[in-house]
């Protein structure tokens, strides 16, 4: 059996400029984060980022890679806005596709289904088919005659996710409280990869938690990466919660242009040991 | 009861517009409207479901009742209208549009907010109230810059599909209770807190809003004040939210 063990850069290295690129987890929540720290790491732009957003999408418009962003909402939970993406949306450095979050979720189904499109009453009468103006609407063929917005599929060239565990081959678990949308992100995509806390064997799997958190299964999983704190600062649940004082250093440093470049040569400029070494560091500080 | 706190007296009202909901899901934004949610549910409406703001479903001592993810709410408990949630509001107009996305144009926005989230989804499938913690003009435009939530004129406009199950049931602010029930829907009072003038009202208003009709928002009860101070909110977390 294929063993589809891989490293976050050897999976970023496939992304070429232009992309349509799905983000799994949901605000500051279950992120791939080591994925996206790769991401900054290359050379690649000109993004399409279609998120339930979070740092995630304020950290790749910080860094120029994004073109567009397909959203609902970009927050971190305990803080409202990413400061990141608040600057490139009042720039207008970035073009936006803003959609209700039913409608979202509906345009990844719609691709993971192979759907032209998704029947729903969501985004009727409000001015998101005012923004985008490519939406169409749907009339029951049924004696309702119900006339509906139709919400086109969004298929993703390539999707990333991290769940809490994984085997080689690509079957992966969650043990959290919600599994988010991360199995119709994979469904959705051309290339899927997931980055997991552990790297375990199939056994391993069902004897750390119900079958049922056993979310993908390895015909949707193209690449595995073992990636401990692959979510940091966004919570991952058990294992670890959100770094609620590291995500206030992010958000006062990205609030403030003099003060980013620091934070960028302290945790970013390296590779995910070297940030994993400096978040340990930046721990102890608050000990100490 | 001369130390009642308006936060006291808004937690009461938010919690007045659960009144008759049954076992619905009851999804609250915000210290006010959780506390007012939870007070609903401890007293005159037991039936409610709500959420721990994760994927819960929990009773009044935290135990947990029903598992309910993000997608489950956005697949089923919203399209299927078991639901009333209580959203805040950067701006809200007359007809009860709501915008919580950006201010200025949307192309490229003077202020960008959080994004329209489910408001669009809520507001055309299932009964919607809003919380603002503090009455002003800025919030109670004329024109909202972004429709988020949707209003009865523009549901009204969108057609059938739209209106069949929307449903703006109520406003609460630290001034008083409103409503849509004036002439074409738009906002009226139906009741102010107390010591709260129509002045005050029109003042902090843009648009024109009808209080001849309104009374005066009911005090809390002494349980409903024991529940809050001791029970609930010990913390004092409410005062935070509004001015007194």
């Amino acid at each position: 059996m294929a063993d589809k063990r891989t490293t976050v850069d050897d999976a970023v290295a496939e992304l070429r400029d232009g992309m349509t690129v799905g983000i799994g987890g949901w605000g500051s929540r279950r992120k791939p984060m080591a994925a996206v720290r790769a991401i900054l790491r290359s050379p690649v732009k000109d993004l399409t980022v279609v998120s339930y957003g979070g740092p995630d999408v304020g950290l790749l418009c910080a860094a120029g890679k994004v073109r567009r962003v397909v959203f609902g909402f970009v927050t971190l939970d305990s803080i409202p806005f990413d400061p990141h993406f608040s600057r490139a949306r009042e720039n207008g450095d970035v073009e936006v596709t803003e959609y209700d979050e039913g409608m979202f979720g509906l345009a990844l189904q719609a691709a993971a289904q192979r759907l032209p499109f998704l029947p729903t009453r969501a985004g009727l009468g409000s001015d998101v088919p005012r923004f985008s103006p490519h939406l169409r609407t749907v009339r029951s063929p049924y004696p309702d005659g119900e006339e509906l917005l139709a919400v086109p599929a969004q298929p993703l060239d390539v999707a990333f996710v991290h769940l809490n565990r994984a085997d080689a081959r690509g079957n992966a678990q969650y043990l959290g409280p919600d599994p988010y949308f991360d199995d119709l992100f994979c469904l959705a995509a051309q290339r899927r990869f997931v980055s997991a806390e552990r790297v375990v064997s199939t056994a391993e799997l069902t004897e750390g938690g119900p079958v049922q958190s056993l979310l993908l299964n390895r015909s949707v999983v193209d690449g595995v990466v073992e990636a401990p704190g692959g979510a940091h600062f966004t919570t991952a649940a058990p294992d670890y919660g959100r770094d609620e004082r590291f995500q206030k250093h992010y958000v006062d440093s990205a609030k403030d242009p003099e003060r980013w470049p620091s934070f960028v040569d302290r945790f970013l400029s390296g590779d995910e040991a070297g940030y994993r070494a400096e978040v340990d560091r930046f721990a102890a500080e608050a000990v100490a | 009861m001369n130390d009642v706190t308006r936060a006291e007296i808004a937690v009461v009202a938010v919690a007045e517009l659960f009144r008759g909901d049954g076992e619905i899901v009851a999804s609250p934004m915000g210290t006010v409207p959780s506390l007012g949610a939870r007070l609903a549910r401890a007293t005159f409406e037991p039936g409610l479901l709500l959420s721990d703001g994760q994927a819960y479903l929990v009773d009044g001592d935290g135990t947990v009742e029903g598992w309910q993810p993000f997608r489950r709410m956005l697949d089923t408990i919203v399209p299927h209208g078991t639901r009333h949630v209580v959203m805040g509001a950067n701006q809200i107009d007359r007809f009860g549009n709501q915008n919580i996305s950006a201010i200025g144009e949307h192309s490229r926005p003077a202020k960008q907010l959080l994004g329209v989230r489910g408001a669009p989804g809520n507001t055309v499938n299932h009964r919607t109230s809003y919380w603002v913690p503090r009455h002003a003009t800025r919030v109670f435009v004329d024109s909202v810059d972004v429709v988020a939530g949707v209003g009865y004129d523009n549901a009204a406009k969108a057609g059938a599909a739209a209106q069949r199950f929307h449903d703006v049931h109520r406003v609460v602010t630290d001034l008083g209770v409103f409503d849509f029930g004036g002439p074409d829907h738009v906002m009226r009072a139906l009741s102010l807190h107390p010591g709260v003038t129509t002045a005050e009202v029109a003042e902090a208003t843009s648009f024109p809003v009808e209080t001849a009709a309104a009374g005066t928002t009911r005090m809390p009860t002494a349980h409903e004040l024991q529940l809050i101070r001791e029970v609930l909110d010990p913390e004092a977390v409410r005062e935070k939210e509004v001015r007194s």
